[in-house]
């Protein structure tokens, strides 16, 4: 289970976060949405400390996976990483083969043996639904492959480490309508192994894909409830302009 | 306001004016029946067909805008609400034109106005039209405060219908001959109950698109949820 509690973000003097106390299920997906600079992806940052890499930022309140607070001086960035993946808006695979980008994760964390690295490349490309596409090209570079199969190949790089958590930022918003009904297909069947969180500016998406949405506007969560009562009948009128178009 | 808040707009004014016209057939077919107008029963026949040429466009627009423009939230229930709205509205307006050929058909209901009286024809007609205005006002203004109310008028058709039995009963022993004209009657007041649950199916749907309620067979969810709390 990840939780955040009274969670402030600022860049600079710039407040990113107000005060976000949230919980999000273990094997559910949680969609995050909001305009532009409300503070989505910053807060899907902070499970990774991605934001970390940010000069003059700073951050109050805790941030728990499972009871842990990811950000106690004994927490080991490196192995946070390996325990919480992330896949970002354009597919990002390194200059390598096919095969060596699943790898990589596992060779730099001096994660088992040959035997063990092959058959696990193999299921993390399956569990990312591109295996049958490149089963016979594996030492093929990745860049030969379509948008829609990278992204799934940086899926499969970030499965292959075995995390507990999966954060998205816009995984598909950079894809056609098939490699994004595949992407949305493949978070129906991770959730049962992994708690994903999502980050999109697609409302249907976020209706298709998730369990919880929560709203952000202006730093500020706005509302966070079943994804089913938010795009029926939201509690917060904020929402409801928002999610119809009509905000602004 | 944005285009896909017009286009909702657009499709919602087209309900309020397939609303006023059912309203205007059942005032029609009311005055028909009470004043032996014939001429008045043809007129609400021959408008039906516009009844159904509604229905049929605000369908074909609700269609088209759940696939172009994905409501959600309060923008989604008005659609779901408006097809079934539009489903209801037609089959009043059916009611309405089935009163007005009884109007038409045999002259039977003529010259027996006291029968219709103790039945209180005039009454239904009136409870009903009432029930329509009233809903139709809560949708206008996307309101439920009356809601309650309008529902309770509907208890008191059932109760008229209830004893229309009773009361033609006596009057057909009375009259042995005049069979076939309670029949028609009864079937104008049975008419008139149906067109009174349709009214009743309309306050719930307007219901769920102002407050996101579902009140739709909600005597059967208390009672079973009754049956669930006693097995515990």
């Amino acid at each position: 289970m990840i939780e955040t509690k009274n969670i402030n973000f600022y860049y600079g003097n710039f407040h990113a976060l107000k005060d976000i106390s949230m919980k999000m299920e273990k094997n559910t997906v949680t969609a995050l949405i909001g305009p532009s600079g409300c503070g989505k992806s910053t807060f899907l940052r902070l499970f990774n400390r991605m934001n970390d890499l940010i000069d003059d930022t700073r951050l109050t309140g805790a941030c728990l996976i499972n009871n842990e607070n990811i950000y106690q001086k004994n927490v080991r960035v490196d192995a946070l990483r390996k325990r919480v993946g992330m896949v970002f808006q354009k597919p990002n695979p390194f200059p390598k083969s096919i095969f060596e980008n699943v790898a990589y994760g596992l060779r730099v964390n001096d994660m088992g043996d040959k035997n063990y690295i092959k058959e696990t490349v193999e299921q993390s490309l399956i569990n990312a639904a591109l295996w049958d596409e490149v089963k016979d090209k594996l030492n093929k570079s990745a860049f030969e492959l379509s948008g829609g199969q990278q992204q799934r190949l940086c899926i499969a790089r970030a499965l292959a480490v075995n995390p507990e958590v999966l954060l998205m930022d816009e995984p598909a918003s950079a894809l056609d309508p098939i490699s994004t009904s595949k992407i949305e297909e493949l978070i129906h069947d991770l959730k049962k192994d992994y708690t994903i969180v999502i980050v999109t500016h697609n409302m249907q998406q976020a209706a298709r894909v998730s369990d919880r949405t929560a709203f952000f506007m202006l730093g500020e969560l706005v509302e966070y409830n079943d994804t089913k009562k938010i795009f029926l009948n939201p509690d917060i009128e904020q929402t409801q302009n928002y999610i119809t178009g009509r905000f602004g | 306001m944005k285009h896909s808040e017009q286009e909702l707009l657009l499709l919602k004014e087209e309900v309020i004016e397939m609303w006023k016209f059912v309203i205007s057939q059942i005032e029609k077919s009311k005055t028909a029946l009470l004043h032996d107008d014939i001429e008045l029963a043809r007129e609400v026949v021959s408008r039906e067909k516009r009844v159904d040429l509604y229905e049929l466009k605000i369908e074909s627009d609700c269609e088209n805008h759940i696939a172009l423009y994905a409501p959600v939230a309060i923008d989604l229930r008005l659609v779901l609400s408006l097809l079934k709205i539009t489903s209801s509205l037609e089959r009043i307006g059916d009611f309405a034109e089935g009163i007005a050929r009884h109007v038409i058909s045999e002259n039977t209901l003529m010259n027996n106005h006291q029968i219709m009286d103790d039945l209180k024809v005039e009454k239904m007609f009136d409870l009903v039209i009432g029930m329509l205005t009233d809903t139709f006002a809560l949708f206008n203004a996307a309101k439920t405060d009356v809601y309650g109310k309008i529902l309770c008028k509907d208890d008191d058709v059932d109760e008229i219908y209830k004893n229309s039995f009773n009361i033609m009963t006596q009057f057909l022993l009375n009259n042995p001959l005049m069979i076939r004209c309670g029949l028609e009657i009864i079937l104008v007041i049975r008419k008139l109950e149906r067109i009174g649950d349709y009214c009743s199916n309309l306050v719930e749907d307007v219901v769920f698109y102002v407050d996101a309620k579902v009140l739709k067979h909600r005597q059967i969810t208390l009672s079973e949820e009754h049956k669930t709390d006693e097995k515990e």
